[in-house]
């Protein structure tokens, strides 16, 4: 007898507490976009921010939401945006991100080839660093080799080569842009996935300031641009830069022709 | 024993070397050939330039402009010809346009002789102050008329001049109170008239008794209504803050100004320099500059032109090789390398110290909390170390990083040699971006 009452009290008593969950869960239901989930899978997952949103999930819930524009998604590129407009049932219509962009150092300057001001021995950062003179390398332009960009890259995409330079591999490079905006010289810039070269010099100090401070420098002659027109390059000071946009079919050889050697291979 | 007013919280001790210069004169620098004058020697915007390359100047004629109410006028310190303007980067690593006067050898320098006596309101003498380009002679170079302007509604109780500093090795306001007594405290009165204080007070370290029975006897012959205040020898008194703490016994509130505590702190080179502009109409194109350190052996206090760079002064002290120059003073200043650096409106002194020991060693934090007791703000330098050095600036920021003012008190006692003033420079940098 007493073993039948205790079951149906407990019954009972989970009766009402269901009812009132089931009450509840209509009551105080969250209206969630459904559609914000299928973003949400389709986005790559690296929560690397570069849209500007805390995350995929953040992002995801704004485009949803309407109130984040699509494309904004370096990683995700081309694929993710077209992915994006048709679960939103838009049209992609081009803007944001396009084709693949990477991150590459433009600058080869490392302690031997670049000459050193004085001899840095503060904290290991390059925004530290940066905070003395603009940096112990004597170009204010270049790289200072200590390595922000590798501590804030999600990918582990930069890495220091043998000589000591920094480089970023294009392969593991989603551009997200983390180490363009850490970078205190601006050293590192974005160039199209499909780029075979760049100019590994950021300096635009006139060609006989580079000769005294780098052997690696874009001086600015202007042989890459009057001898191979095909190349790409374009000089519009003392820099030299390449135009992407144009067919780049003598870069091999005006690469070999530059004098300091500072067109190289983007890949 | 006199009882010595102090501020309580934090500071450190640091031998203050002051015996190696404070007993030479102030003695005029002429041996000019080029100047270099930066657009942007004080806080605030850079000044417009007003001349254009290969114009010839006179001494004393404004050459730039202030761009915005927190900016000061650049005037030429010589009669010379611009010669270039170019893109310099100064000690203390801001980058500015500067001009590149070549100085007329024949008739160097301007004349200035002593000025009508006439009554001037208060509006005229701000004015004055804001034309003639005064900034700051302490180190941080803020624009005096900025700091003189009374907002409508506060009221100025306090009027205090620092005469304390407590760097080191530098002893330029020490000569100044010592040889120009009577011009810096009738410059304190311009002040008083600009803002109108209940009471003015001069505080002054106790290692310089020399300079307080000289302000003293001058204020008894003259009966100025000025006090002066003989403070404790502890670093940094010298900074507003603790001065304030020591004087007025008021504490300046976080991300406040003194203003808000009715308090006004004018330093003694600023005083001179106003005193200058009034009674001798001639702007803010010189100050007393201290040439001291273990690598200098003529110590030398030099009235120097702005715009005179380090080498040319270091030419006349007879400087050993060394790698160890510093801007300003030891705790404070700034290191830098290139001495075609130029002297500009807040450079108090050019130490130039035993050559450095190469190779930094630093080992962790045992968090004995030494800079926390030396830190005078009250901060938590460990704390902020930490927390800089993961990255985590907005976590430094709310543990009050924007109320360190890198005196230097806590790498001084670190045992462990961190670069604790690096790291809070270095977080302010990127925690404001």
């Amino acid at each position: 007898m007493n073993i039948l009452f205790a079951f149906l009290i407990i019954a009972t008593l989970s009766l009402i507490l269901g009812l009132g969950l089931a009450f509840a869960a209509k009551k105080f239901a969250v209206e969630t976009d459904e559609r914000a989930d299928e973003i949400l899978a389709v986005l790559p997952g690296a929560n690397c921010g570069a849209c500007g949103f805390p995350g995929c999930s953040g992002y995801a819930n704004a485009l949803s939401a309407g109130t984040a524009e699509n494309g904004l998604c370096p990683p995700g590129g081309v694929k993710v945006r077209e992915l994006v407009a048709s679960i939103l049932g838009v049209a992609s219509d081009g803007g944001g991100a396009g084709e693949k962009m990477v991150a590459f150092v433009h600058c080869r300057g490392n302690n031997e080839l670049t000459k050193r001001d004085f001899v840095y021995e503060g904290i290991e950062d390059c925004n530290a660093a940066h905070l003395i003179h603009q940096g112990d390398v004597a170009c204010k332009y270049g790289c200072l080799h200590l390595g922000s960009c590798i501590k804030v890259c999600p990918t582990q995409a930069i890495s220091r080569d043998d000589l000591g330079n920094v480089v970023v591999d294009p392969e593991l490079c989603i551009g997200c842009l983390k180490c363009t905006l850490v970078c205190p010289t601006q050293v590192i810039k974005m160039i199209p996935y499909r780029g075979s070269h760049a100019i590994a010099c950021n300096s635009l100090d006139s060609g006989g300031v580079v000769r005294k401070i780098c052997s690696v420098g874009c001086i600015g002659c202007k042989i890459c641009e009057r001898k191979y027109p095909e190349s790409g390059c374009v000089v519009p000071n003392f820099l030299a830069t390449i135009d992407y946009s144009r067919e780049m079919a003598q870069i091999g050889e005006a690469a070999e022709a530059c004098p300091t050697k500072c067109i190289v291979k983007a890949r | 024993m006199e009882f010595l007013a102090t501020f309580r919280k934090g500071g450190v001790h640091p031998k203050d070397k002051k015996e190696l210069a404070n007993r030479q004169p102030i003695e005029p620098f002429t041996a000019v050939s080029e100047l270099i004058v930066p657009l942007s020697q004080h806080t605030g915007s850079p000044a417009k330039p007003l001349k254009a390359k290969g114009d010839v100047v006179v001494a004393g004629e404004k050459i730039g402009e202030s761009t915005s109410f927190i900016s000061a006028n650049i005037h030429s310190p010589v009669n010379g010809t611009i010669s270039d303007i170019k893109k310099i980067t100064l000690a203390n690593s801001v980058i500015s346009d500067a001009f590149v006067i070549t100085v007329d050898s024949e008739n160097p320098f301007g004349k200035w002789s002593l000025q009508e006596r006439k009554e001037y309101t208060g509006a005229e003498l701000l004015n004055l102050v804001k034309e003639m380009g005064i900034v700051g002679a302490g180190g941080a170079a803020f624009p005096t008329h900025v700091k003189l302007s009374i907002p409508r509604g506060k009221k100025v109780n306090d009027l205090v001049i620092n005469g304390v500093e407590c760097e080191p090795y530098l002893t330029s306001d020490h000569r100044l109170m010592l040889e120009r007594g009577e011009e810096i405290l009738e410059g304190i009165l311009y002040v008083a008239k600009i803002v109108n204080p209940q009471k003015i007070t001069i505080g002054i370290e106790n290692n310089k008794r020399d300079a307080i029975d000289n302000l003293r006897q001058i204020i008894e012959e003259k009966g100025h209504p000025i006090e002066i205040v003989p403070l404790k020898v502890k670093y940094p008194q010298g900074d507003e803050k603790q001065l304030l703490k020591a004087i007025i016994k008021r504490e300046v509130p976080s991300g406040k100004l003194p203003l808000d505590v009715g308090a006004v702190v004018v330093n003694i080179g600023t005083a001179f320099a106003i005193w200058e502009a009034v009674a001798l109409n001639k702007p803010f194109i010189e100050r007393v500059v201290t040439l001291s350190g273990e690598s200098i052996k003529d110590k030398k206090n030099l009235l120097v032109p702005i715009g005179t760079k380090v080498e040319d002064l270091l030419k006349l002290t007879a400087c050993e090789e060394t790698d160890n120059y510093i801007a300003g003073g030891p705790m404070m200043g700034f290191a830098f390398w290139d001495t075609t650096t130029p002297i500009t409106k807040g450079t108090s002194g050019i130490l130039a110290l035993a050559p450095s020991k190469k190779g930094r060693v630093t080992t962790p934090c045992i968090s004995c909390g030494r800079c926390i007791t030396a830190c005078p703000m009250g901060l938590q330098p460990t704390k902020l170390y930490r927390l800089i050095d993961h990255g985590q600036y907005e976590v430094a920021m709310a543990n009050h990083l924007m109320d360190c003012k890198e005196c230097g008190c806590c790498a001084y006692v670190c045992p462990a040699n961190l670069p604790l003033v690096h790291a809070m420079k270095l977080g302010k940098r990127v925690g404001r971006k």
